[in-house]
């Protein structure tokens, strides 16, 4: 196990200058006015109906995620070397789509081996040789970050189609500024409820050529079964657009129309929140009904933009993930500003020899898994899960990639004796458009359960809200 | 050889249905074994959407009906200038790297005896060229498969069809391209007319086969129900991973029911 791990409140040297003013807020907090708090935040929480499903767990799907109210703050110096990585990191990621569905420069060039871009399940046949407007595939890009010490981060993977939790780092912010006004009058924290605006106008930058008029941007939905519904309702009507559903779409000539109450109306931008598997009977999934039949027709004759574009997924594949850095030199020219972790393709018989012997240090991952599902922390297993788990590895090794089990920083969090360190992790959402555009701050996740490094919502992770202090 | 086309696929409803919608691929494009001199696309009463190329390099058309129908009929005509260029598809504009076409769907999906059908074909022929493999491949799959309409349907993927032991160009072509995979070639479903009164075979009109990426080369066509590459007797319409993914005709009725289908399809070769 790590011996020891970055915390970000208490560092080696004392408390760090960020924390400084929530020492003294926390420690006068009698412990019936913080319950009372807590109470009165979990009532927000369900007032405003902030929900998400967790699978294959049985009992109530819709349950509250935890929130943690001790907030984890970063400067503004902190936080400009994060956004250039992660402005940096969204812009090498878009020229990567735009360039593997047109000349596949990068593959020509043999920094990246053709099959793993071209054989892989979401390189999308249907859309090569068409480019968005603007070029843009990916329009809200999620990377997941972690920190192990004062100046280091590491990317774990990015988000390039759909990723969810914005919504979470907005409702974290509402509810902390009306439980603890004072806090936000002492502290100079960066607004981020910029961010519903900054969205809208990202999707707006993007409508085709066509679209001759002010754009007419929907959010489609899979529907009220989706674990991230509410926060689909919740961003529509931030934004002031229609949630739709496939039904409430249809392709007629050569533009996707929505029904309304005065009669159809033609769409120009969709946020969808569906996979492309389901966008579209016509071209995927034959049984899809939660799509639009005859959409990717008009989307590749443009007349409609699809937000991400179908076939982003891509580029945030795990298996593309190492490259990541190259594409940063080969399409931007410039060093990336934040690293990688580490990792060993099982693909790779010499990195398959190492995992399988290493399996018990390491944190091994399905190459499309996501969530923290089908995944493996070795130094948190015991030795019978361990051993089945690189059983499943040496039968499918091309499904796998392993990673150092990394020392993830700490924050404050609330417990019954007080506060305790926790491991957290860090998502911000980056605005890929005419402009590329991060509001400062972003969803904290944390690991509730001592010790542990899975931070995800459905292995028992909370949230925090997230600060960035404003310059003088 | 000038080749006139015409086609004409006609859906009658049990009862009304609330529309319908479908993707078109009946449109050819312009390549060096096959040149347009006129087509048109009928459907009366239909919203047509403007034809547009894909990245594949075929023509796609929307086509929709909002409101209650019995039925529908959608009419190809044309007549179209073909050249015998022994199956290579050349001049044809796409935009879709060849190894793309390496990935199986659930149609394409091998089962045991496909990889032993292709280990059995390609044992001895280890010094045979790459070209010479795709050949006899296609000349396995015609020896696995005789032809034989009714021993399949239109959902049958290639595990099934080997299963069977017969079936028709749909099968003949998924399954060759499951072969042409394990064999590492790049390889697609092609849609397409067969004129094929000449040798008075007695193949539908509406046309299948395989077309299997040869490096150096390019794409090549392999009919293995014909045992044979395609020649100024074929019309292209389109490529994709299976049949489906390829399929001329792709759509949805809306609210629909039973439905009865009438394809009819006449290919002449005019005198030049």
């Amino acid at each position: 196990m790590v011996a020891s791990f970055f915390n970000e409140m208490y560092a080696s040297d004392g408390l760090r200058a960020p924390y400084q003013m929530l020492e003294g807020w926390y420690q006068n907090m009698p412990a019936e006015f913080r319950a009372l708090k807590q109470a009165e935040a979990e009532d927000l929480f369900r007032r405003y109906g902030i929900t998400f499903a967790v699978y294959g767990e049985g009992g109530d799907p819709d349950r509250l995620i935890p929130f943690d109210m001790f907030p984890r703050v970063f400067t503004a110096q902190e936080w400009r070397k994060l956004e250039r990585g992660i402005k940096q990191r969204a812009r090498a990621l878009n020229a990567f789509l735009s360039d593997v569905y047109d000349r596949g420069e990068i593959v020509r060039a043999g920094l990246i081996p053709a099959d793993l871009v071209y054989r892989n399940d979401a390189y999308e046949i249907a859309v090569a040789g068409f480019r968005p407007p603007l070029g843009i595939f990916s329009h809200i890009v999620g990377i997941d970050l972690v920190r192990t010490g004062a100046e280091q981060f590491y990317v774990l993977e990015d988000n390039c189609r759909t990723p969810s939790g914005v919504s979470y780092m907005l409702e974290n912010r509402e509810v902390m500024m009306r439980m603890f006004p004072h806090l936000f009058q002492e502290n100079r924290v960066a607004p981020v409820d910029g961010y519903a605006r900054l969205l809208k106008r990202t999707l707006a930058s993007v409508a085709p050529a066509k679209c001759d008029r002010d754009p007419c941007v929907v959010l489609l939905t899979p529907g009220h079964f989706n674990s991230a519904y509410y926060e689909h309702s919740f961003l529509a009507d931030l934004m002031g657009i229609e949630l739709v559903e496939g039904q409430d779409l249809f392709v007629e000539g050569d533009f996707c129309w929505m029904r309304t109450t005065e009669g159809p109306r033609k769409v120009d931008v969709i946020y969808r929140r569906i996979d492309d598997a389901f966008l579209d009977p016509l071209c995927f999934r034959p049984d899809s009904t939660l799509g639009v039949p005859g959409l990717m027709n008009v989307y590749r004759s443009g007349g409609v933009t699809i937000c991400s574009a179908p076939g982003a997924g891509v580029a945030d594949d795990k298996a593309i993930y190492t490259y990541v850095p190259e594409m940063v030199r080969f399409y931007l020219g410039e060093t990336p500003i934040l690293d990688n972790v580490p990792t060993w393709q099982c693909a790779k018989s010499d990195d398959l020899k190492y995992v399988l012997e290493n399996i018990g240090e390491l944190v091994v991952k399905e190459v499309h898994g996501s969530g923290g599902y089908g995944m493996l922390v070795g130094p948190a297993s015991d030795r019978a899960t361990v051993e089945a788990f690189a059983a499943k590895v040496a039968e499918n090794p091309s499904n796998y990639i392993a990673q150092p089990t990394l020392a993830l920083s700490t924050c404050p969090t609330f417990v019954d004796e007080g506060i305790a360190p926790r491991h957290v992790d860090l998502r911000p959402y980056c605005l890929v458009g005419r402009d590329v555009e991060l509001v400062p701050g972003a969803l904290t996740r944390v690991a509730l359960t001592d010790g542990s490094l899975v931070v995800n919502s459905s292995q028992g992770g909370g949230v925090k809200d997230t600060w960035v202090i404003a310059e003088e | 050889m000038i080749l006139k086309v015409f086609h004409k696929t006609r859906y009658d409803f049990a009862s009304p249905v609330a529309g319908i919608i479908q993707s078109l691929r009946l449109t050819p494009a312009k390549c060096d074994s096959q040149k347009v001199i006129n087509w048109s696309v009928d459907v009366p009463d239909a919203v047509m959407g403007e034809a547009f190329r894909d990245g594949a390099g075929d023509y796609i058309q929307t086509i929709s009906l909002r409101k209650r129908v019995e039925h529908i009929e959608i009419t190809v005509s044309g007549t179209i200038e073909t050249i015998d260029t022994a199956g290579v598809l050349r001049g044809h504009r796409e935009r879709v790297p060849p190894r793309a076409y390496l990935r199986n769907t659930v149609r394409t999906e091998p089962n045991r005896a496909i990889v032993d059908l292709v280990q059995d074909t390609l044992r001895d022929a280890a010094s045979a060229s790459a070209l010479e493999h795709a050949h006899l491949l296609a000349a396995a799959v015609s020896e696995a498969l005789p032809y034989r309409p009714g021993a399949t349907h239109a959902h049958t993927t290639a595990a099934e069809a080997m299963n069977a032991g017969a079936g028709v160009c749909q099968d003949h072509t998924q399954v060759l391209i499951s072969c042409a995979h394990l064999a590492d070639f790049p390889a697609r479903y092609v849609s397409g007319y067969l004129n094929a009164t000449e040798d008075g075979s007695a193949h539908e009109a509406s046309h299948a086969w395989a077309e299997i990426y040869i490096e150096g080369l390019g794409w090549v066509g392999f009919d293995a129900s014909n045992k044979c590459c395609p020649n100024d007797q074929y019309i292209r319409l389109g490529s994709g991973l299976d049949a489906q993914n390829a399929a001329p005709l792709r759509g949805l009725v809306l609210g629909g029911g039973a439905e009865v289908l009438d394809v009819t399809v006449v290919i002449e070769a005019q005198q030049q």
